[in-house]
């Protein structure tokens, strides 16, 4: 790590192998956006061969949609305020934002999870049609990407108890949050241009 | 930066604020109005993209540090390519056929 420390910048960014960390991971999500865009791609190209299948209007039920989207949505407003109280060296603050982040993630996956079960039931399975393969394609991988988000917020959660706020875990939970925002952008999408267009055809 | 680390933090309230007008604002457009198809998703679509920029300006703090440049280029130009992937694919699948 370079031994150049400017305490005038948050903790995250005092040491230019944390900001070379941080711009890295913008590069990261640059690739992410692109993964999730060719997902977006097969959606849109195979969202309408049913099979014989049920259709988006069929399955989809909005107050479950609106739902997951406000725990979701709220989670990162919450993982905002977490990055905001470890600003001010609030390490209590900072982790217990960071736990109803958690909490919420969570809740989002349990809905998500009871979701494609009630699906399973209703006969949309992923080897039903081209549209509910696409479907379950997209929103699994977002699912994972939450479920590995969980798991790493854990770990960090476990890291800062034991070495409290230094330019490192400070650096580990600003990277963190950027991913949890920008899982938050992916679902925007998948809100507007799954649930909601599939709503309106 | 100095907005951040004091005080209240009313940036990440207003941008919430924002994201949830956006979101039910999206939802009531599409499902309680009776706008054409192209009509909904032109404005839920454009929703969609001003409540990507909240996240992005107002969350993950991308207009500050050093790198905000190189930031700024890199998300736009993946978005450029996510759009190019997205509108690209669906063009070319569903046009070929069907000329």
């Amino acid at each position: 790590m370079s031994a150049k420390v400017n305490a005038a910048l948050p903790l995250e960014y005092q040491t230019e192998q944390n900001r070379m960390n941080i711009l890295g991971f913008w590069v990261f999500l640059g690739a992410e956006i692109v993964l999730f865009a060719t997902l977006f791609g097969v959606y849109g190209v195979l969202g309408e061969r049913y099979a014989g299948g049920p259709t988006q209007k069929d399955i989809f039920i909005i107050r479950d949609v609106l739902i997951q989207t406000s725990l979701l949505l709220t989670s990162s407003f919450t993982m905002g305020i977490s990055i905001f109280e470890m600003r001010r060296s609030n390490i209590k603050g900072m982790l217990m934002w960071l736990v109803f982040t958690l909490l919420l993630g969570g809740g989002f996956l349990f809905m998500e999870v009871r979701e494609f079960i009630h699906y399973v039931h209703e006969g949309a399975t992923m080897q039903t049609s081209a549209f509910l393969s696409s479907f379950f394609v997209l929103l699994g991988t977002h699912g994972l990407h939450v479920t590995i988000g969980i798991g790493w917020a854990i770990l960090l959660i476990i890291q800062i108890l034991q070495r409290g706020l230094t330019p490192v875990t400070a650096r580990k939970a600003f990277i963190f949050g950027l991913y949890w925002h920008f899982l938050d952008v992916v679902w925007i999408f998948i809100f507007t241009f799954v649930y909601l267009q599939g709503l309106v055809m | 930066m100095d907005q951040h680390s004091k005080g209240f933090p009313i940036s990440h309230v207003i941008g919430f604020f924002m994201s949830l007008v956006l979101t039910f604002g999206a939802a009531w457009v599409a499902l309680q109005t009776s706008l054409s198809m192209k009509a909904v998703m032109w404005i839920i679509g454009t929703l969609a993209v001003v409540q990507a920029g909240i996240q992005l300006y107002m969350f993950m703090h991308m207009n500050e540090g050093e790198d905000k440049v190189a930031n700024n280029i890199n998300i736009i130009y993946s978005a450029f390519i996510a759009v190019v992937i997205v509108a690209g694919s669906i063009w070319v699948m569903t046009s070929g056929h069907s000329h």
